[in-house]
């Protein structure tokens, strides 16, 4: 046959390439070798499918199709993140059934080895980044301070300063500091969501906008409440940013090297609508859309039912967690407003009394009491910013989780549709066979062997999708409960010793009122 | 909605209990709660008699009676009419459950919503805060026949002696002796005495200033009782608020505490609130000594008028005269024994406030050491792991 004349078959070139990987040589180098000319087929051929034989007898187009479209994404992204030259890549064969070399059932694709080899090389890619951190060890610290109001009445906005320190390779300069405003990282959230929230990493999301207390800010309003709001926005972009950078991979993210290094940064448009949350929220939603529209995906992955479950209890604690710290936070205002209150009176009470000795002693008493109302007060800030501000994020930080997993059941969904057309082109294809008219049936068959075959691509490409999904969901899942427990420990770890401070402050002002009291003769 | 059961605690725990300083010290007549029931609405106080006296029939004996047996014992006392110059120790108020008992069927209520772990410690808080106010009623009772008890001249009361020993049911004698217009007529006076006592002349530099004090003390007194209940009630929901966190949180299995902040807000509210709770009481009552006191000057005043008429007309001289007498002595008697009254009060508020300002001090530090014992065990935990 012609075809057997063509360029090898792409089983033989998985096979030439495996046994040139065995070499240790470059996958990259070899695949590419497979492409530029076509080596003598190996005796082997008959082991395959005759479908794989009927893909290449159509000749270079059919080559091209296959090889062009998703090898230029892979590789696009990968030239970006991969280091070719690294020693630790392991043969790809290594890494589970290949398609090429072992067909599993008849309606399994056979990839185009340029297919495999780079969607296994984008997802490689990704593992050395997070292993391989060119010896670096994780230190960075980011400060966002100094907020300063910039311009006047209802375009002015908050400036502030984001300072990294670093001793890592991936930036410039070890200390870094940049002005910012709220927009910025919004903008800068909205391209990490766009860039990896589809492909299964948890990308934290930004803090809220507040037109409320914006509009303060703007109008001038220079009151308690206003900065309260300010300082409650400055501690919320700092642990976004961090939290952020605490991420292996967008760490080395252009955007975000970029947003803590560069002095000049683009103006983030169309951030008006968009907000951390309201981007998940537009993504939860599309999420929604789709489920309602797909059959219930059969999750053969017990794990991602037990997690999918876990979240949505975790999900609940939190919020409910969220509303008594809320409630506690209030409760300890009013203590401190009562408290204050009966100072003034016990002090009125103590004037009032004719008793010398007591009345100093009441006098006393509505001192401590005072001391202590500033002790609720300070005690109420710690309950605030140490505590709800982490529940709120975190609230939010698994609405990112859920949409994750969302996006996994898009990716199945896309994928199963994908292979239900493809079924659809198969049968029409096999009514082809048996039709009566042979001059139109050539051109019929050619026409509907390319989409086919194009199908038939995207259906592998859907599973690979699907599978790296998964793999990345299980690792970022993982990635998370380690610093959400972490997180939690230090934060109550903290509040306790706040707590701890607070009994001491206590004792002191009630050992030095007890003299006082039992002076009273 | 749960109910809560019938109980007896034992209340053995005399010295952190008493607001008032230490009645039963005289061992011709010792008076004690030692236990009591709750049945529905309704407490039973077992009040207990020891003495020597000879007017008892017998030496050791205990009587149960209900908080309205104790109103109608004061209400007889108040409306003695030889007991117009002494300060009549305050009756002690009703047993109010209503607030537990109202936080109890919103839990009921809310049981769905909470882990069985929670809704098990806000039992728990609940029934804590109910025998608080339980143990508080019975305190106060006691107080209250402990002053009697105390007395040189109540002491020896016939009621106040029926009320201990009489072993029937009171309620019969209770009945006979409610006026109809008692109570009601005593509230609507007593909105007026302050005027009454504001009002007259005083030609005594005592009471002037004890006038002046106990009216200015009493406003002051009556508001800072207000703010203190506010005060602890706060901090009731700040400890409510640990109790559903903590929950909360060992269901997220995170290592916490909790328990830093319920008790030292029974305790600040059994201290610090009942002893100006008390006094706002007591202050009442030697407001309402005032009170007669400048009703019998009122009088006098007026007897004297009506004599100076009666000299004029010349009609009904003596029958006048004797009665401007009558008043005099009556003035007379109730700003002596007033005197001695108001004075001894004094000394018996300084040293109670005392003894209260400094077992609160003590118990806070104590909790603060607690808590911060625990906390730090929390820490060192939380750490290790």
């Amino acid at each position: 046959m012609a075809a057997e004349m063509e360029p090898p078959p792409l089983g033989n070139a998985g096979e030439t390439d495996f046994r040139e990987l065995e070499d240790g040589e470059d996958l990259f180098v070899s695949t590419v070798t497979t492409l530029e000319y076509p080596e003598p087929s190996s005796p082997e051929p008959a082991s395959l499918p005759a479908e794989d034989i009927s893909i290449n007898s159509n000749g270079p187009k059919q080559k091209d199709v296959s090889f062009d479209d998703d090898p230029e994404d892979l590789f696009a992204e990968a030239t970006e993140e991969v280091s070719l030259d690294s020693p630790e890549r392991e043969p790809i064969l290594s890494d589970g059934p290949s398609p090429a070399i072992t067909p599993v059932t008849p309606t399994t694709m056979l990839t185009p080895r340029m297919d495999l080899g780079a969607a296994d090389m984008f997802e490689r890619s990704l593992d050395e980044i997070e292993e391989d951190n060119n010896g670096d060890t994780f230190d960075i610290h980011i400060a966002v301070s100094d907020p300063e109001k910039v311009g006047d009445g209802m375009n002015a906005y908050m400036g502030y300063k984001v300072t990294t320190k670093t001793s890592m390779t991936i930036f410039n300069k070890n200390e870094t500091t940049v002005r910012r405003r709220f927009s910025d990282f919004l903008g800068l959230h909205s391209k990490l969501a766009s860039k990896y929230l589809h492909i299964g990493y948890i990308v934290p999301p930004a803090p809220e906008k507040s037109i409320v207390g914006m509009t303060k800010v703007k109008v001038g309003k220079e009151d308690l409440s206003s900065a309260e709001f300010v300082e409650k926005r400055r501690s919320a972009l700092e642990r976004y940013l961090m939290r952020t950078v605490k991420h292996p991979v967008l760490l080395k993210d252009p955007d975000v090297i970029m947003f803590l290094e560069s002095s000049e940064l683009p103006r983030a448009v169309s951030t008006q609508a968009l907000s951390g949350a309201g981007i998940l929220r537009m993504v939860n939603k599309a999420a929604d859309a789709v489920n309602k529209m797909t059959i219930k995906m059969n999750e053969s992955d017990a794990w991602f039912e037990e997690k999918h479950q876990q979240f949505e209890n975790l999900d609940l604690q939190l919020r409910k967690l969220h509303a008594s710290v809320e409630s506690l936070v209030c409760h300890r205002k009013e203590l401190s407003v009562n408290t204050a209150s009966f100072a003034k009176s016990a002090a009125m009470l103590g004037n009032s009394e004719d008793h010398t000795a007591l009345s100093r002693a009441l006098s006393q008493l509505a001192e401590v009491e005072e001391k202590i109302d500033r002790l609720h007060q300070d005690q109420a800030y710690a309950d605030f910013y140490l505590f709800s501000e982490l529940l709120g994020d975190y609230v939010r930080l698994i609405t990112a989780v859920k949409s994750v997993f969302d996006q996994r059941m898009k990716t199945w969904s896309k994928w199963q549709d994908t292979q239900l057309l493809l079924q659809k082109k198969r049968e029409s294809e096999a009514k082809l066979q048996f039709a009566n008219k042979p001059d139109k049936l050539q051109q019929a068959k050619d026409e509907i062997k390319e989409v086919r075959s194009t199908l038939e691509g995207k259906v592998e490409q859907g599973e690979k999708d699907f599978e790296l999904i998964s793999k990345t969901i299980r690792k970022e899942v993982s990635r998370f409960e380690k610093e959400r427990v972490k997180d939690f420990k230090a934060v109550i770890i903290k509040y306790l010793e706040s707590l701890v401070q607070t009994q001491q402050q206590l004792i002191k002002y009630w050992e030095a009122f007890l003299p006082e009291a039992k002076a009273i003769a | 909605p749960s109910s809560v059961p019938p109980v007896h605690p034992c209340l053995r725990d005399s010295g952190a209990r008493s607001v008032s300083v230490d009645l039963n010290n005289d061992a011709s007549l010792l008076i004690d709660i030692p236990d009591a029931l709750c049945e529905r609405d309704k407490v039973k106080f077992t009040v207990h008699t020891k003495t020597t006296l000879s007017c008892f029939q017998k030496l050791d004996f205990s009587v149960p009676r209900q908080h309205e047996d104790f109103i109608w014992l004061h209400d007889t006392l108040v409306e003695t009419e030889d007991y117009a110059g002494l300060i009549i120790p305050p009756a002690p108020p009703k047993p109010d459950f209503e607030s537990p008992r109202e936080k109890m069927h919103k839990l009921g209520e809310g049981e769905a919503t909470m882990t069985k772990e929670e809704y098990s410690k806000m039992k728990q808080e609940l029934e804590a805060e109910y025998l608080a106010v339980f143990k508080k009623t019975v305190q106060v009772h006691e107080v209250f026949l402990q002053r009697l008890s105390s007395h040189p001249i109540l002491s020896k009361d016939r009621n106040f002696q029926i009320f201990l020993e009489y072993d029937q049911d009171l309620s019969v004698r209770r009945k006979n002796a409610k006026e109809t217009f008692g109570s009601f007529f005593k509230n609507m006076v007593k909105s007026a005495d302050e005027v009454i006592i504001s009002g007259i002349k005083e030609v005594d530099d005592f009471f002037e200033q004890e006038k002046t004090f106990l009216l200015d003390y009493s406003s002051k007194i009556k508001d800072s009782t207000a703010k203190a209940e506010k005060m602890t009630r706060s901090h009731k929901n700040v400890a409510d608020d640990y109790i559903h966190i903590s929950a909360t949180l060992s269901s997220l299995s995170v290592d916490d505490n909790t328990k830093v902040e319920g008790r030292v807000a029974s305790d600040e509210e059994l201290k610090l609130t009942e002893l100006l709770r008390y006094y706002m009481r007591d202050i009442q009552a030697a407001k309402d000594l005032l009170y007669r006191r400048a009703r019998a000057l009122a009088d006098y005043e007026n007897s004297n008028k009506a004599l100076d008429k009666a000299r004029l007309k010349s009609k009904d001289m003596a029958q006048a005269e004797e009665h401007q007498q009558q008043c005099l002595q009556k003035f007379d008697k109730l700003s002596e024994s007033g005197k001695r009254e108001l004075t001894s009060f004094k000394g018996r508020r300084v040293v109670a406030f005392r003894k209260n300002l400094i077992e609160m001090a003590e118990l806070e530090i104590k909790h603060a050491k607690n808590n911060m014992a625990l906390l730090q065990g929390c820490i060192e935990l939380l750490k290790s792991n």
